[in-house]
This record gives C-alpha cells, structure tokens and sequence, in this order.
C-alpha cells in the first residue's frame, strides 16, 4: 500500500511539474538534426538555418529574400577593395555583453581556425580593421562587389564568452577538442536563447526579451525535435504533436490536404536538379561505345535533351509541382534572365536524328550515377530519364544508392567516377557567380574552380568570364557577363537542367509561418494563432 | 572453476575481437563520412585534409589496430555528426533503450505466460483460438508495420497517445528517466507493446508446448488421481516444470530485445541507442556504428558467459565430466 501511495504521489507531483502547455509554445520537425550550435562547425542549410535564431550576421535576408541589414546597420564599398560596415549600437549578446567591432574581428579570426567549415566565407576576407567601437572595415583580396551577400551567413559570437569558454576555434568534425563549449552552448544576439540541447532528439529555444529588433513572432518557447522516419514525422503533425514538419513527401500532400487542422506548404525551392556528362575522358568505362567519348559530341547531348519529357516528370512524378529549368539557376537567384529560361522542346524523332547524325544510330549504353535519398523523388528521376533515353535508343544503366555512397563515388576524391549522373545544387550566396566557379568552370586549374563539374564540362571562356563576375562592380555589365556565359553552357548543352523542385511543408492551421525559397525556417516569422 | 571462467572470458575476447573485426570491415561499404560532414562549398582541400586527419586513408588493419587498442582502453573516439565523445553519447541515450527494452521484456512475459497457460489449458476455447491468431500476426507483421499502424490508430486516429518520442523526462543523476512523468508513460505504451509483440509470441508458443508436454507426464496424472484441485495441478505442478527453459529464454531473448529496438526506436524516433546508430548508419558515422556493435557483441557475451557459469553452478554433472576426463 504505501508503495503504491509513493508511486502515485510521485505520479501527481511530475504531472504538476510539467509545464503547462502555453499558446505561445512552437513546436516543430525536420528530418535531421542541426549538427552543432556552433556557427562556423558546419557551412550547411539546416544548420545555419537553424542558428540564425540565435545567432546574427552583419546583413540578412527577410522572409521575403531581400537583403536587409542585422548586425550592421549599413555598409559601404568605401574603395575598390575595401567595405566599411557601421555597425548598430545597443545589441547585446545573450550574456549581456556588449556586441562591438572587436567581436566581428574575433569571429573573422574564428572562422579562419583549424575546424572551421567557413574557410571559404573566411577566403574573402583579407583583412579586418577596426576603426572605432561601431565601424569595422573588412579588406577583400581583390574588389568583391557581393560580398555583403555573401556574408549572411557568418554570424558573429562574442569574444569575450568565447575567451572564458575556451572557445576561441571553431569545433572540428575530426575531433581533438571534444567538449568545445560552442558546440552544445551558445551566445549570440538574436531573438532565441538556447535553453536546452540533447543532440538528435531535443532543442528547447525560448524567447530574448531584449531582443533588439522587430519581428512578427510571438513564440515565447520553441521546441525542435528531429524525426527520421517520413511517416512518423507526418503522423506527428496530423496528430498536432508538432505545428510545422518538412520535409513532407510529395505523396503525402493528399493525406495532409484531407486531414483536419494541417496543410501542405509549397512552393519552388532555389534549388536546380540538373544531368551531367562525362565529358572530359577520352573513352566511357560504362559504355559499349570503345576509343571515343559520344559525350563529346553537342549532338549526343541535344539529342539526350531533346529526350527528356519534363512536362511527364513534372506531372507524373513531382505531382505538378516542379518549375521546369532551362537555366542552371532558379528564378530566385541574382543574375536569372526569364528569357533565357527556355528548353529545348521534347522531340524523340529529332533526337534520334541528332544521335544518328552523331554516328549512334543505334544508340549506345551508359551507366547512370543517382542519389536516392537527397533530392525530392531523385531515384523516379531517374528511372523515368532512363526509360526515355531507352525510346531514343540509349539503354541506361541506374545505379541509385544513398548519398554517401553516391558522393563518395562521384565527387574529386574518387577521381569523378561518373559518365552520367544526376545532381542538384542551391547557390549558398544566392548569386550566380556561386553556380559558375562550382559547376561550369573547367576544373582542374589551382584556382579552385569547377570543383563540382563532375562532367568535366569545359570552356575556358567561362572561366574567365566567372573571375570577372567576380570583381565586376557594375551591375549592368555584370548581369551582362552572367548571361553570356550561361549562353554559351546553354549552346553547348553542358548540363542538361531539369527542374527547381518544390519545398514541401506541413503546417498546422494554429500558426502562421513563411516558407523561403532556401528551405530555411526563420523563429522570426512564427506566429502561433 | 577457475580455469573453466578463464576458458570462457578468453573465448569471449576472441568474439569481441571477431565482431569487431567484422563489422569494421562493413563499414568500407557503407559510403564515405567526409562529404556528409562538411558543407558544399568547402574546397576540395579542404575535404582531403579531413580525411586525412580521420585517417580514413590509412589501410584497413592499420585503421583496425586504431580502433581495437582504443577500444581496449574503453575510448571509442569523437562521434562525427555529434562532434561530441561517443561514449557520452551512448551513456546518454542507453536509459532510453534499457528502459523500453525492460518494460517491454516484462509485458512480453506476463502477457505471454498467461497466454501460453491458458492455450494449453483449454485447448479448444474459442479464446484460445483467437490468442493463437493474435499471436500468428504478432510474429508474422513487420516490426516496422505493427508501429506504423499502432501510432495511425492511437496517435493520428484516436490521438489518446504521442506519435513519437519519449515524453518529458526526469534526471536521476545520469540517468534520465521517462517513468516518472505522464508524457513519459503515454510516450512508453506503443513502442513497448510494438517491441514486446514478437517476444509475447514467442513465449506464449514455448510455454504453451511446455505445458502440453508437462501436462501428459505421470505425475500430473498422479496428482490428479490424488484428487488435487486443478489450479493447484495448473500452477503449482505443471507451470513450475515449465519454467526452466523458459527463464533461459527470457534471459537470452533481453539481449535480443536490447540489440532489436533499433526498428521500434526508429518508428516511434525514441531516443534511445538503436536511433542514434541508425542516424549513424545513415551519415556513415564510423566511430558512433563501430562503438555500437561491439556494445552489442558485449551484452550477448556477457549475458551468455552468466548462464554458462549458471549452468556450471547449478548442473553438478558438468562438474563431474570435467573431473572424470581431468584424471
């Protein structure tokens, strides 16, 4: 008897503990979890997405994608090679130190150490200077004209914390520092603390009272939680145990548009999928075809264009909701020309003229390299570009595994072991210049350009136009320079870009939140109704 | 007795060693960490350094030896993902793991005893019947199956019970605990009931053959001669000689439970070790599989060297055997 009373009154009392549940309380789910709170551990969406609740940079983008200023409250391209940020005066970190110059030139200097993954943020910055408490002057290499965007996502710790934690280098995936304090603690300025973190099952953030900006939420207490299984994490939101889920399966848009209370969120994310060719070999080692690369020839690559139905991928796959792609960026993306945007039409006879023309009457056969848990419905992608390569006569192997065998296989390390393959990619700066070093650039150069051609796709006129977009300060003459050099990627079917696919939310009907085209959540936007 | 536990701890060495071995192997198979480990723009550089300071370049016995002296020595290494040491992280989430796989070890038994008995008693009951159709599907779903559709039916459907997780818990020193709250036991309920289902079935076969066979022997028919009341034959007779094999499955089976939660954990995202090696699986985190594994391999050893030196204590016949052949 008396163990049963203790037991119930143990009962009672952790019922009583529990906070009650308020209307402020936010709750939600991605798929994985942020891999530190660190904020120059990792340069990945959803962990800097995840951050920047806690943490600012000196600029940011609103939720409609427009650069406002953050940490700065302006800033100056003061000469050629140098830009001069004012910063805002008042903001405090979490701890209630004062955020001043000295703390945007310690984390310059952070993100410059060993485990730092914001080296190439890092690359830009030659040189900081700090003129006085509220101005710093940030030195480029040669003149940069987008820095600013591309330093969103840098976001700014405070020295003095860091000193006392003993966190003055960024926390390393290689280990050797274990227990780096920023990596389970944090102390930024932005509008959420970090209460509590269990990493992969539990981040508790609540509310900065003295939070220096406006913004629209009024979450007081925000809890995340990852789930790994597609149809737990769908349950979940049905079942109102999280307001707000993603990603959510395409093939579970139905389900949540007949349940009651939820609904799906969608729109184009920035992100293009794209097929690549080997180009650069002298012989396919996938293929029957021997002592020549049929890759080579713009024919062979019109005519694997002129295959592809994307309207029947678009419907039959993506149900609907893919924007079909003629460029290698997404309409979001600084330096996007609409009229450049078109594709070469569906055409399987002209596609099979091409490929005879091209001396493959009978086509030939290649192996394709796809990721099968990456992109939206990648591997159906995939499968389907194969059965219409198979009308034009190319009989293409798949070989679809998960992503860390697909990149492992696909990427430098491995010598770019791939004839064929299917790819996506989301410009981190959201400008273009980001797409022309990484994916059209001929590689191979110690410039560093190309690194993700896996093709090998290569026109040295590129390479020269990306290093003058680089340091082109005119924006007219820029945008120029963008569009000729995806004209002539485009002439010579470089890549053949499929579609920008949808983000796929689950939202409660009790909050309101806005979707940004990089997949990122913003706290900043969260109103719980 | 001495040398007898010295054979078995040396042979238990040798598993650890073979588990190790090959699972280590596996793991060139599963795909490379590196690129899930850093963002997209990190130079190529960059990314050959890391694997470099990983040592993910050196050959598979030298990364072997690292990993089986370290292992000696009880460090296991920095989980990539985590970034944190590995074996914090499994001390963190084994409450998660032990306590589910408790709880459902325990309704596994008492559910399936109580089962088994009463099949075996009234053999033609309808009752019976359809315990014997329950328990068919319990051991032909899919574990992943039976989860999914027990959260659609009491967490989308009747909404009496969580989707997923473990609820609110309370810290008992290092051990967090989801007993003691309600969110806690309501979290509980499913994933138990998902993870004792195949183990109920199990038992519920074993004991009910059991009795059957006890039930035909002489001194039940005795027993019954003597005019003994049947709860009394039931019970105190014919259960107590069924138990024995019982209690050695039960025992062998909680490591089964232990190591099998990965499923249920994974459905129901339930924080415990199972989930954290899945997400290990799935971002090739060697350090996190590799500390893992071997845990398992340990458990089962250990479970196995207690009833092999239980045997030795209780079978006074293997000590006889050795003594004869000794002289």
């Amino acid at each position: 008897m008396t163990l049963r009373k203790t037991l119930t009154a143990a009962l009672l009392g952790s019922a009583m503990l529990a906070a009650p549940a308020s209307a402020e309380e936010f709750k939600f789910a991605f798929q994985g979890d942020a891999s530190t709170m660190d904020p120059h551990g990792l340069f990945e969406t959803f962990t800097l997405g995840f951050q920047r609740n806690v943490y600012e940079g000196l600029v940011a983008r609103n939720g409609k994608m427009e650069m406002i200023g953050a940490l700065a409250e302006s800033w100056e391209n003061t000469s050629p090679n140098v830009w001069t940020f004012n910063l805002r005066k008042g903001v405090k970190f979490h701890n209630g130190n004062d955020m001043k110059a000295d703390d945007v030139a310690f984390s310059v200097e952070r993100i410059n150490s060993e485990g730092s993954d914001l080296k190439t943020v890092a690359s830009l910055i030659k040189d900081v200077k700090v003129v006085d408490d509220y101005t710093v002057e940030l030195h480029t290499p040669a003149p940069n004209p987008i820095l600013p965007l591309q330093l969103e996502i840098f976001y700014i710790m405070d020295k003095e914390w860091s000193e006392e934690n003993g966190t003055t280098e960024a926390t390393s995936v290689a280990g050797g520092d274990e227990g780096n304090f920023a990596n389970l603690n944090a102390n930024g300025t932005g509008p959420f603390k970090l209460e509590s973190r269990q990493t992969g099952v539990k981040t508790v953030l609540v509310k900065n009272d003295d939070y220096w900006g406006e913004m629209a939420s009024n979450v007081t207490k925000a809890i995340f939680t990852p789930i790994d299984q597609d149809a737990t994490r769908v349950a979940a939101l049905i079942s109102g145990d999280v307001h707000l889920a993603w990603p959510i399966p395409v093939q579970d848009w139905k389900r949540l548009e007949s349940a009651d209370g939820v609904a799906p969120l969608t729109g184009p994310e920035a992100r293009t999928i794209f097929l690549g060719f080997n180009q650069e070999d002298d012989e396919l080692a996938t293929s029957d075809i021997k002592g020549e690369n049929p890759f080579k020839d713009v024919r062979v690559r019109q005519a694997f264009m002129h295959a592809i139905d994307i309207e029947a991928i678009k419907k039959k796959i993506m149900r609907g909701s893919a924007t079909p792609a003629g460029l290698m960026i997404a309409p979001q993306i600084n330096g996007f020309n609409a009229s450049q945007n078109d594709r070469l039409a569906f055409n399987v006879e002209g596609a099979k003229q091409l490929l005879a023309d091209a001396g493959y009457p009978d086509g030939f056969e290649v192996t394709m390299d796809c990721p099968n848990d990456r992109y939206v419905n990648d591997e159906k992608i995939c499968q389907a570009s194969a059965s219409m390569l198979a009308k034009i006569g190319v009989k293409v192997n798949l070989l679809a595994q998960t992503k860390s065998k697909y990149f492992g296989k696909v990427l430098a390390q491995n010598d770019y072991d791939t004839d064929f393959f299917l790819l996506g990619w989301t410009p981190s700066t959201f400008d273009a210049h980001n797409v022309m070093s990484a994916l059209i650039s001929c590689r191979g150069g110690d410039d560093n350009l190309g690194a993700f051609n896996l093709g090998g796709y290569c026109n040295p006129a590129i390479n020269a136009l990306t290093a003058m977009v680089q340091s082109e300060s005119n924006q007219e003459m820029r945008q120029k320079m963008i569009e000729v050099a995806f004209h002539i990627h485009k002439q010579e079917v470089g890549h053949i870009p499929l579609h920008q696919q949808p983000l796929s939310w689950g939202v409660s009907e009790k909050v309101d939140v806005i979707q940004r085209p990089d997949n990122i959540f913003d706290l900043r936007d969260a109103v719980v109704k | 007795m001495i040398s007898f536990i010295f054979k078995r701890v040396f042979q238990s060495v040798i598993v650890m060693l073979t588990v190790a071995l090959i699972a280590f192997a596996l793991f060139r198979f599963v795909g490379d960490p590196v690129n899930n480990m850093v963002g997209q723009d990190t130079t190529l550089e960059e990314r050959a350094e890391l694997r470099d300071r990983l040592g993910l370049d050196d050959s598979f016995f030298v990364q072997f030896g690292r990993f089986a002296k370290n292992a000696a020595q009880g460090e296991f290494g920095i989980s990539y993902q985590h970034r944190r040491p590995v074996s914090e992280l499994i001390a963190e989430r084994a409450p998660a793991t032990l306590e589910l796989a408790l709880i459902s070890a325990f309704i596994a038994t008492a559910i399936g005893i109580f089962m088994g008995v009463y099949t075996a008693i009234h053999r033609t009951a309808l009752l019976s019947r359809a315990m014997m159709t329950i328990s068919l599907i319990g051991i032909s779903l899919p574990v992943f199956l039976t989860g999914i559709l027990l959260i659609l039916l009491f967490g989308v459907i009747l909404r009496w019970l969580p989707t997923f997780g473990r609820g609110e818990v309370v810290q008992l020193g290092w051990w967090s605990t989801g007993l003691l709250t309600t969110s806690g036991l309501k979290a509980l309920i499913l994933p138990a009931i998902t993870l004792a289902l195949f183990q109920m079935t199990l038992i519920m076969r074993l004991v009910r053959a059991e009795m059957l066979e006890v039930l035909r022997t002489d001194f039940v028919k005795f027993g019954r001669a003597r005019g003994l009341p049947d709860r009394y034959i039931h019970f105190k007779t014919a259960l107590k000689n069924t138990m024995v094999p019982v209690i050695t499955i039960i025992g062998l089976q909680l490591g089964a439970v232990i190591a099998f939660a990965i499923v249920t954990e994974t459905v129901f995202q339930w924080p415990g070790m199972g989930l954290l090696f899945i997400q290990a699986v799935r971002e090739v985190d060697i350090p996190i599989m590799a500390a893992y594994l071997v845990m398992i391999a340990l458990i089962f050893v250990v479970i196995n060297l207690i009833v092999d030196i239980l045997y030795y204590v209780v079978d006074p016949r293997l000590r006889v055997d050795r003594a004869a052949t000794g002289h």
